[in-house]
């Protein structure tokens, strides 16, 4: 359990950081990237083929980044005076041609075959005691001043709201989320119980299971926008229940990863990678909030709404635009070290087209142009992830290949959901929809 | 909170600030008579396909002046801008704006040097704040650099609270100060045109392109708007103004350039223009 919610931290670590780039391009500068696994892959095939070659890690996996932004840069000048939808298309196929290279330029990245056994970060350390202790109080850290600004956040949020009213729509909420984690819960082991009985064909079966979710769905949407309208302060308990649970998930989750480190030698590079993966996330989070709250950041934020105003306003629109690109490839890329480290093995087929919409999703789902949002993103993805892969086996009656399009195809049938219901994502900002332009 | 923002101590204010910060800025009242002209432009064309939607075009803006551009619709004037401004590069033609050609000039490089220009439908940045969307043209700022920053946050810091101050400035000056928070996309019509001129007036600029000011505004927005822009004038801010509405341009324009499918068609006084027999044709098309 616990080397799996370490693996489970640095998946979501890693996925934050490239949505984190990908938001960059995307949600505060507006340009549609739909190539992102390029800069990763560059990334994580740059890292690993430098350090094979004895270049020590930090400077293969930084060379690794400043290749993706070189690449970035490439891709800007050829096509950034290209519209928006141009972008799009060109990136996809910058994205698929760097599989194929590495795909079939064997002398360089073995194509097919992949790269194993190449160093690992961290894997041959053996901190001591108090080494180990200072990683914990890092670790710590960064998640104590994760907690203490989602507190802020949270209390501005509720300051508005009268007590009385909070604890009833707080009240309301939980039951809301309780009985519905109790039918889909129920619904999973009844289930689970008629599959293994093997008593009904698997068709039916399915049609049933799919009938079931579907009407659960719907039934707790309408209900959703039924409680919004008749209840004051619904969203606010809501949103309150919802960071208590998930605040509590975290503390779970914390709990497994600070003993983790504190019994280091089990698992040496994972949890070693965990650390660096955690620490990472932290740092570009913090840098990026920086940025992007600075007049650098507007002059983005304006060629996002419009481009042309920026140029009338003196604004360099094509360098700007270059650099966002170079350095949401910079983040990605560095990802793409953490993944490579992660696998340990770089096939090209990790670094297929739907990587990139896996990114996407995560900032879609967090709500474009709020790194939080991408951060929260990442976790609900990896959450989704783990959860089905562990029992949508036993419920749902599919074969293994079938049952990964199977949750692939939910996830979209939950973006869909999420488009209708909340738009803007889940920390994403509701008025800005209804702007005019 | 728009239709009554009078023109009161803290506009007053800000013109201030205009000639005090900007010393480049042209000093009208100690210029002696014959002034060298802010912007001059000769022999523009451009065509798109077979239609040569400006042909042979010239103009001219004296310092310190109020400048109206009119002609019938389709006569070449929002091009005339684009080209002066760069949006649209020039078939030929030149453009020397305060003693400089800038006709090769990025349209970024020529807000730089002092020349900005507004659009005919107001664009304001809708998903950014009123405030944002001042702040954004400030030039120069220190904070606009990647490496600044990291390196020179103090300065930064420093330099965006003195843009913000001005900034209020100015959007108390036009009435817009209740709006300061709100986003610019939620603003009315009216109120995105003045926030465009004010947009402009916070580059510092030496000259300000404006297309169709009043197009689409109430009538009493219309004179507050025309209240500002002679407002600024007298404190020296120069204006090329696109209008069809000829009472605009007769209170206020010192001077008027008039064009017909693309062509210098007669300049003169505003009574001048409108006694031309050939602008009448234009216009009325006798």
């Amino acid at each position: 359990m616990q080397g799996f919610i370490v693996s489970l931290v640095i998946f979501t670590s890693i996925f934050a950081i490239f949505g984190l780039g990908l938001n960059l391009q995307w949600g505060f500068t507006g340009l549609i990237n739909f190539g992102h696994v390029a800069f990763m892959a560059v990334g994580a095939y740059a890292t690993v083929l430098l350090s094979l070659n004895g270049v020590p890690l930090i400077l293969a996996a930084l060379v690794g980044g400043g290749l993706a932004a070189l690449l970035g840069l490439l891709i800007g000048l050829s096509t950034l005076r290209l519209r928006a939808d141009y972008l799009a298309i060109v990136t996809i196929g910058v994205s698929e041609m760097v599989r194929l290279v590495a795909l079939n330029e064997e002398w360089l990245t073995r194509g097919s075959f992949g790269i194993q056994r190449f160093p690992l970060p961290l894997a041959n350390f053996s901190p001591t005691l108090l080494t180990r202790l200072v990683m914990i109080l890092l670790v710590a850290g960064v998640v104590a001043l994760g907690y203490w600004r989602l507190w802020k956040w949270l209390r501005q949020q509720v300051k508005q709201a009268p007590q009385s009213v909070l604890t009833r729509a707080s009240l309301a909420a939980l039951g809301y989320l309780t009985s519905l984690s109790l039918l889909l819960y129920g619904g999973g082991v009844a289930a689970r119980q008629l599959k293994a009985a093997n008593v009904l064909p698997p068709w039916l079966l399915g049609v049933g299971l799919l009938g079931g979710l579907a009407a659960i769905i719907g039934l707790y949407v309408w209900l959703a926008q039924r409680m919004s309208s008749k209840m004051s302060g619904w969203s606010t308990g809501l949103l309150l229940v919802f960071t208590g649970v998930l605040a509590l998930l975290g503390f779970w989750i914390l709990g497994y990863a600070l003993s983790a480190i504190y019994n280091y030698d089990s698992n040496p590079s994972k949890t070693g990678l965990m650390v660096i993966s955690v620490l990472l996330v932290a740092l570009t989070y913090w840098g990026l909030e920086r940025l992007v709250n600075s007049p650098w950041g507007r002059i983005l934020k304006a060629i996002r709404e419009d481009e042309e105003v920026a140029k009338a306003l003196g604004k360099n629109v094509f360098w700007y635009k270059l650099q966002s690109l170079m350095l949401g490839g910079l983040i990605a890329g560095i990802a793409g070290a953490l993944y490579a480290w992660q696998l340990t093995t770089v096939y090209p087929d990790n670094f297929q087209p739907l990587v990139t919409f896996n990114g996407w999703t995560i900032v879609v789902l967090g709500g474009a142009g709020s790194n939080a949002g991408t951060l929260l993103g990442s976790a609900i993805f990896w959450a989704y992830q783990t959860v089905t892969r562990f029992i949508l086996g036993d419920i749902v009656p599919l074969d293994d290949a079938r049952l990964g399009a199977f949750r692939i195809m939910v996830i979209g049938l939950l973006l869909m959901v999420l488009m209708i219901w909340r738009p803007q994502g889940i920390l994403g900002r509701k008025e800005e929809l209804t702007l005019g332009r | 909170m728009v239709d009554n923002a009078p023109l009161d101590g803290k506009g007053e204010k800000v013109a201030a600030r205009i000639q005090s910060m900007d010393e480049t800025l042209p000093s009208v009242a100690s210029t002696p008579a014959p002034a060298p002209s802010l912007l001059v432009a000769q022999g523009l064309c451009k065509s798109f396909g077979g239609i040569r939607a400006v042909e042979n075009a010239s103009i001219e803006v004296r310092p310190g002046s109020i400048t109206g551009l009119i002609g019938p619709n389709g006569a070449g004037k929002t091009t005339l801008f684009n080209l002066l401004s760069n949006f649209i590069r020039a078939d030929t033609g030149t453009v020397v704006f305060d003693g400089e050609p800038i006709q090769h000039l990025p349209p970024h490089q020529i807000a730089q040097q002092g020349l900005v220009r507004t659009f005919q439908v107001a664009r304001v940045l809708s998903r950014l704040s009123v405030m944002e969307n001042m702040l954004l043209a400030a030039q120069r700022q220190t904070g606009e650099n990647f490496w600044n920053v990291w390196l020179k946050p103090r300065q930064s810091a420093r330099e965006e609270r003195q843009q913000r101050e001005y900034a209020s400035e100015i959007l108390e000056s036009v009435g817009l100060t209740p709006m300061a928070q709100a986003y610019a996309g939620a603003l009315s019509g009216g109120q995105r045109k003045l926030l465009e001129i004010a947009r402009a007036m916070m580059v510092r600029p030496k000259l300000i392109l404006l297309d169709e000011p009043a197009a689409g505004v109430n009538p009493t927005l219309i004179n507050q708007i025309c209240e500002h822009i002679q407002y600024w004038n007298r404190e020296g801010m120069t204006f090329l103004i696109i209008e069809h509405n000829m009472d605009v341009i007769m209170s206020l324009c010192d001077r008027v350039w008039v064009l017909a499918e693309g062509r210098n068609l007669a300049t003169g006084t505003p009574a001048e223009v409108q006694r031309d027999p050939q602008v009448l044709e234009a216009y009325l098309g006798q």
